[in-house]
C-alpha cells in the first residue's frame, strides 16, 4: 500500500515567500525573538551563500547587503500549513496532519484516478507548487519512510515497495531526528551515535537489534527499525475544517489602498488556489483589518465573532471588518479584487491597517447548464462588477431590484440586492417565439396602462380651490410649474396605519393643466393630517 | 501623348467600361455597390403595444432606439409597456433613471416582472470620488491632507452618473433592454450630451440581442438612432370609478372625429366630463370619485433606417388605461 509524504523543507521561510514570492531570488533571513535579541531562525539558499546561519543576531546579519530581514509569522506559517492540507486533500482523502511542514497521504487505489505513482509524485509536488510551497514529495510502502525519504530526497522520490531499506540507507542521521532535534531525549542518542561512527542510516540499520536494544533501549530499537524502512503503523487520519482564511502582519502599517491592493490580491489567489484544490467556490469574503491606532470603526458584526457566531478577530474597536457577499458562488481572484477595491473605496478603513484577514466561505460551485434558445442574461461574474461599479457612482442604496411592501402607503417598496435567477429551462425564446406565432393572445394579455412619473420627494404646491375643486395649482422644480387647471378629478380618498404613528390620509386628484403651449396632467395629493398640497407626479 | 476622350464612348456602350475596368488589374477587385451584401435586418422584438408593433414592427435588437416627448405624451406608458413585454421573455432588463421618477406600484400593475429588472436611481447628492485621480488614503494621519486632495471635487450631475452607468451596463453585456430614462431632463441638457456618447453606446450594442431605448423630450442622438418615435397624447376626461369593477367597462375613448374636431369652448384634446351620470349614481355601486380615464396616445415614426423613407408620415394612435394601484 503506498504512501506519499509532502514535506516543506524550511517551513518559516516558503511561508514567508509564499506571501511575498519575489523574495525568492533574493536573500532572506527569519528572526524569532523580541527586539533587541532577535536572532536569524531560518534563512534561504541565497542567505546561506552569503554566509547567514541560523542563531545569528540581527546586529550581526544587518551588515549583509542584499539580504532582506522578516521576522517570524505564525500567522503565515498556519495559513502555508492549511494549504498545503488542502493540497494534499485535493488528491486522497485519507491525509494525516504530521507536522507543520510534513503531511502524509494515503495512496492505495489513486492510481486508477490519477495515473502510475511517478505521475501522481509530480503532481502532488506542481499542485503545492501552485499554492506557494516548494515542497518534496516522495512515495514508499510505509508512511514512516515516505517521510525519511521526502526529508532526504530533494525533489520527487518515488521508492518501489520492498526497496525502502536500500534507498534510505544513503540518508544522513540526521532526517530521523529531523523534527524533535530539541529533544532532551533524541539529542543524546543523536551524540551516542556519533560516537560509535554511525553516520548513515544504513549503518544505524545493520547494527544488531539486541545490542541497540541494551544501549539505547526501546526509542534505539524504534529509530533502527525507521532507518530499515520497516515499520508499519497505521495512518493517523485527519480531517481539516474547510476553513479557508489566509492572514499576513506587515512590517509597516499600510496608509494607501494601493499597496493594501496588492497584499489582497496574493491573499485572494492563494485562497482560490486553495478553494480550487478542494473543487469549491465561495459565496462570501469577509475581510478583517487591524488598525493601527485602535480607532472605533463601524462593525457589521458582534464583537468578536462573524455574522454566523464563529469565532473572529477579537477586539472589535481595533479591528476593521467588510463582508462581500456574492450571489452565485464564484472563483475569480480578480473578480474579487475588484469587488474588494470598490467597497473599500466607498468603506476606507480611516486609521493605517496593521494585519490584514482575509476569509472565503466554501461552498459548491456553481454548476449551471445554458440552453441554445435561453434569453440573454448576464454572466454572474460581469455582473457583480458591474453593480459594484454602479454603486460606487450612484451609491449602494439606489441600484437593486425592487420589491414591494404589503402597504397602499405611497412609496411602498424597498430596494433590494439585484440577484438575476436561472429562468427556466426552454422558456425564454420559445415563449418570445409562441408569442410571435399568436399575436392575439399577447394583445389580449393585458391593457396599457398609463404610467406616472413621481416627483421624490413630492413638491409642495399653492392651490386655488372655488367650491372646493381645484382650479389653479402652482409649484416648484428648478422652474415654475403649474397653470390653470382646465379639468380635475377627484378626489380619491385613502388612509391607512392610523393605528401607527406614522398614518397617513390623503386625497388624489387628477388634473389637467395649461402650461404654454402644452397640457401636462398632474397627480395632485392633498395631505389631509398636514393639510399640504403637494404635486405628486406625472401622467405620461 | 494624345489621350482618347472616353466620356462619349461611355455614353455610346456603357457595357464597355465594365470591360475596361476588368482589363485593368488593379481594379480587379472593383464591383459595383449595388451587389456588396446588405447589412442584415435586426431581430425585432415586442414593444408590448400592438399598435407600435404594427407600425415599426417592434424594437430592433443591437440598436438604439429614442422615444421623444413632452410631458405627459404617454412615454413612459411605452416605457412600461416594453419592460413587461421585455421581462415576460424572461430578459433581463435594466432602468437609469435620471430623475428617480419610476413609479414601482403602476409599474407592478402594468406586469413588470422586478425579478428581472435592475432599477439604477440616479443621484445629484453624492459626491463621486472617481472623478479624483489622487488614490484616497486610508490613514487618520493622512486624512487632512486627503480632505484637501478632495476639495476641489466637482459633484456629479444625475446626466452624467447615467451616461457612465449606461455605458458599464452596456460593456456589461447580456441585458435584453436597457432604458435610459432622459424623459425629465431639459433639452438644453440633454442636447449637450457628445454624439460620440451615443455612438460609442451604438457600437457597443450592435450585433448584440441588447435593445437600448431612450426616452427624451427632443431627439437628441441623431444618427445614432436606429428608430426615432415621436410621441404626444390627448386626454379622454374623467370617469366615475367603482370597487370591485373593472375600470375598462366605464372607458370611452374619444372617436376620431371627436379628436379631430373638438367641441366649441372645450380645450383641443380634452373632453369635459363635469359630473358622474346619474345612471350610474342611482345603481348606487360607486362611489362619488371621479378620475382619468387615460390618455389617447398618437405616434409617429420620425426615423428608422430599417427601412426606406417612407413616402408620408408613419403614425399610429392607441389608448392608455388609468389604474389605480394605491
Amino acid at each position: 500500500m503506498p504512501f506519499a509524504c509532502i514535506f516543506v523543507p524550511n517551513f518559516p521561510v516558503e511561508a514567508l515567500l509564499r506571501a511575498e514570492p519575489e523574495l525568492r531570488a533574493q536573500g532572506l533571513a527569519v528572526l524569532e525573538g523580541k527586539a533587541p535579541l532577535q536572532k536569524v531562525f531560518a534563512v534561504n539558499k541565497n542567505a546561506r551563500r552569503a554566509g547567514v546561519v541560523c542563531g545569528m543576531t540581527k546586529l550581526q546579519v544587518e551588515a549583509c547587503v542584499d539580504l532582506v530581514l522578516r521576522a517570524r509569522s505564525p500567522l503565515l506559517e498556519t495559513a502555508a500549513h492549511a494549504a498545503l492540507l488542502d493540497c494534499a486533500q485535493s488528491f486522497s482523502p485519507q491525509v494525516e496532519d504530521t507536522a507543520l511542514d510534513t503531511i502524509i497521504l494515503d495512496l492505495a487505489g489513486l492510481e486508477m484516478l490519477f495515473g502510475p505513482l511517478p505521475k501522481l509524485t509530480e503532481d502532488l509536488a506542481r499542485c503545492a507548487s501552485g499554492l506557494g510551497l516548494e515542497a518534496q514529495v516522495a512515495v514508499a510502502g510505509n508512511p514512516d519512510a515516505a517521510v525519511l525519504a521526502a526529508r532526504g530526497f530533494s525533489g520527487v522520490t518515488v521508492i518501489p515497495e520492498g526497496k525502502e531499506a536500500g534507498q534510505l540507507s544513503g540518508l544522513p542521521l540526521e532526517v530521523l531526528f529531523f523534527e524533535k532535534f530539541e529533544d532532551q531525549e533524541s539529542e543524546p542518542i543523536l551524540d551516542t551515535l556519533h560516537r560509535w561512527g554511525v553516520r548513515r542510516l544504513g549503518e544505524l540499520a545493520r547494527l544488531p537489534e539486541i545490542a541497540i536494544s541494551e544501549r539505547l533501549g526501546q526509542r534505539g530499537v524504534h529509530l533502527q527499525k525507521l532507518a530499515g524502512g520497516a515499520t508499519s503503523r497505521t495512518l493517523v487520519s485527519f480531517e481539516p475544517p474547510l476553513v479557508f482564511e489566509e492572514a499576513v502582519e506587515l512590517e509597516y502599517p499600510l496608509v494607501l489602498l494601493e499597496p493594501l491592493a496588492c497584499w489582497l490580491s496574493r491573499m485572494l489567489e492563494q485562497l482560490c488556489a486553495r478553494l480550487h484544490a478542494r473543487a469549491l467556490a465561495t459565496q462570501e469574503l469577509r475581510l478583517a483589518l487591524e488598525l493601527q491606532n485602535g480607532h472605533p470603526v463601524e462593525d457589521e458584526f458582534p464583537l468578536g465573532q462573524d455574522q454566523r457566531g464563529r469565532p473572529f478577530p477579537q477586539d472589535a474597536k481595533r479591528w476593521f471588518h467588510r463582508t462581500l457577499r456574492l450571489p452565485v458562488p464564484l472563483l475569480d481572484s480578480q473578480a474579487f479584487l475588484k469587488l474588494l477595491q470598490l467597497d473599500l473605496k466607498a468603506h476606507p478603513p480611516g486609521a493605517p491597517i496593521h494585519k490584514i484577514h482575509l476569509a472565503a466561505e466554501p461552498t459548491r460551485p456553481r454548476a449551471a447548464q445554458n440552453g441554445l434558445f435561453l434569453p440573454p442574461s448576464p454572466e454572474p461574474e460581469k455582473l457583480e462588477l458591474t453593480l459594484a461599479k454602479i454603486a460606487g457612482i450612484v451609491g449602494g442604496d439606489r441600484v437593486g431590484s425592487l420589491a414591494l411592501l404589503d402597504t397602499h402607503r405611497p412609496e411602498g417598496f424597498r430596494m433590494q440586492p439585484f440577484v438575476l435567477r436561472e429562468s427556466p429551462s426552454g422558456s425564454g425564446r420559445n415563449q418570445e417565439n409562441s408569442q410571435n406565432s399568436s399575436p392575439e393572445r399577447e394583445r389580449g394579455s393585458t391593457e396599457l396602462v398609463t404610467a406616472l412619473r413621481l416627483f421624490r420627494p413630492p413638491l409642495a404646491a399653492n392651490v386655488t380651490l372655488l367650491e372646493g375643486k381645484p382650479t389653479y395649482v402652482a409649484s416648484w422644480q428648478g422652474e415654475e410649474l403649474g397653470g390653470e387647471i382646465l379639468w380635475a378629478a377627484g378626489p380619491w380618498r385613502s388612509s391607512g396605519d392610523w393605528w401607527e404613528k406614522e398614518g397617513w390620509a390623503r386625497d388624489e386628484w387628477d388634473i389637467a393643466v395649461q402650461e404654454g403651449t402644452q397640457i401636462v396632467c398632474y397627480r395632485l395629493v392633498r395631505d389631509l393630517l398636514r393639510g399640504q398640497w403637494l404635486l405628486e407626479g406625472t401622467y405620461d | 501623348m494624345s489621350v482618347r476622350p472616353i466620356a462619349p464612348v461611355i455614353q455610346k456602350n456603357p457595357a464597355l467600361v465594365s470591360e475596361r475596368l476588368a482589363a485593368i488589374s488593379n481594379l480587379a477587385e472593383v464591383r459595383p455597390a449595388s451587389r456588396f451584401a446588405l447589412r442584415p435586418a435586426p431581430e425585432m422584438v415586442s414593444s408590448g403595444i400592438r399598435e407600435i408593433d404594427a407600425l415599426t414592427g417592434g424594437l430592433p435588437r443591437g440598436c438604439l432606439t429614442e422615444v421623444c416627448g413632452s410631458a405627459s405624451s404617454g412615454r413612459t406608458s411605452l416605457l412600461f409597456a416594453s419592460l413587461a413585454a421585455a421581462t415576460k421573455r424572461q430578459e433581463a432588463c435594466a432602468l437609469v433613471d435620471v430623475s428617480d421618477v419610476f413609479d414601482p406600484v403602476l409599474a407592478a400593475t402594468a406586469e413588470v416582472g422586478f425579478e428581472k429588472l435592475l432599477w439604477i436611481r440616479c443621484d445629484a447628492q453624492i459626491e463621486n470620488s472617481q472623478l479624483s485621480s489622487t488614490t484616497p488614503r486610508v490613514g487618520r494621519e493622512k486624512k487632512s491632507e486627503a480632505g484637501k486632495n478632495f476639495s476641489h471635487r466637482r459633484r456629479e450631475t444625475p446626466l452624467g452618473q447615467a451616461l457612465r452607468v449606461t455605458d458599464l451596463l452596456l460593456q456589461s453585456g447580456g441585458f435584453g433592454l436597457v432604458i435610459l430614462d432622459l424623459g425629465d431632463v431639459p433639452f438644453t441638457m440633454t442636447r449637450r450630451i457628445p454624439l460620440t456618447s451615443w455612438f460609442r453606446f451604438q457600437r457597443t450594442i450592435e450585433h448584440t440581442p441588447t435593445v437600448l431605448f431612450a426616452i427624451t423630450q427632443e431627439p437628441c442622438a441623431q444618427t445614432c438612432v436606429s428608430l426615432l418615435l415621436k410621441m404626444q397624447a390627448q386626454f379622454l376626461g374623467v370617469r366615475p370609478r367603482a370597487w370591485g369593477k373593472k375600470p375598462s367597462a366605464f372607458c370611452a375613448p374619444l372617436s376620431a372625429k371627436d379628436r379631430n374636431a373638438p367641441p366649441s369652448g372645450e380645450r383641443p384634446g380634452l373632453r369635459y366630463v363635469p359630473e358622474v351620470p346619474k345612471k350610474f349614481q342611482a345603481s348606487g355601486g360607486f362611489s362619488h370619485t371621479e378620475l382619468l380615464e387615460g390618455l389617447h396616445i398618437q405616434t409617429e415614426v420620425l426615423r428608422s433606417r430599417l427601412e426606406r423613407k417612407p413616402a408620408r408620415s408613419l403614425t399610429t394612435a392607441f389608448t392608455s388605461q388609468s389604474v389605480r394601484a394605491g
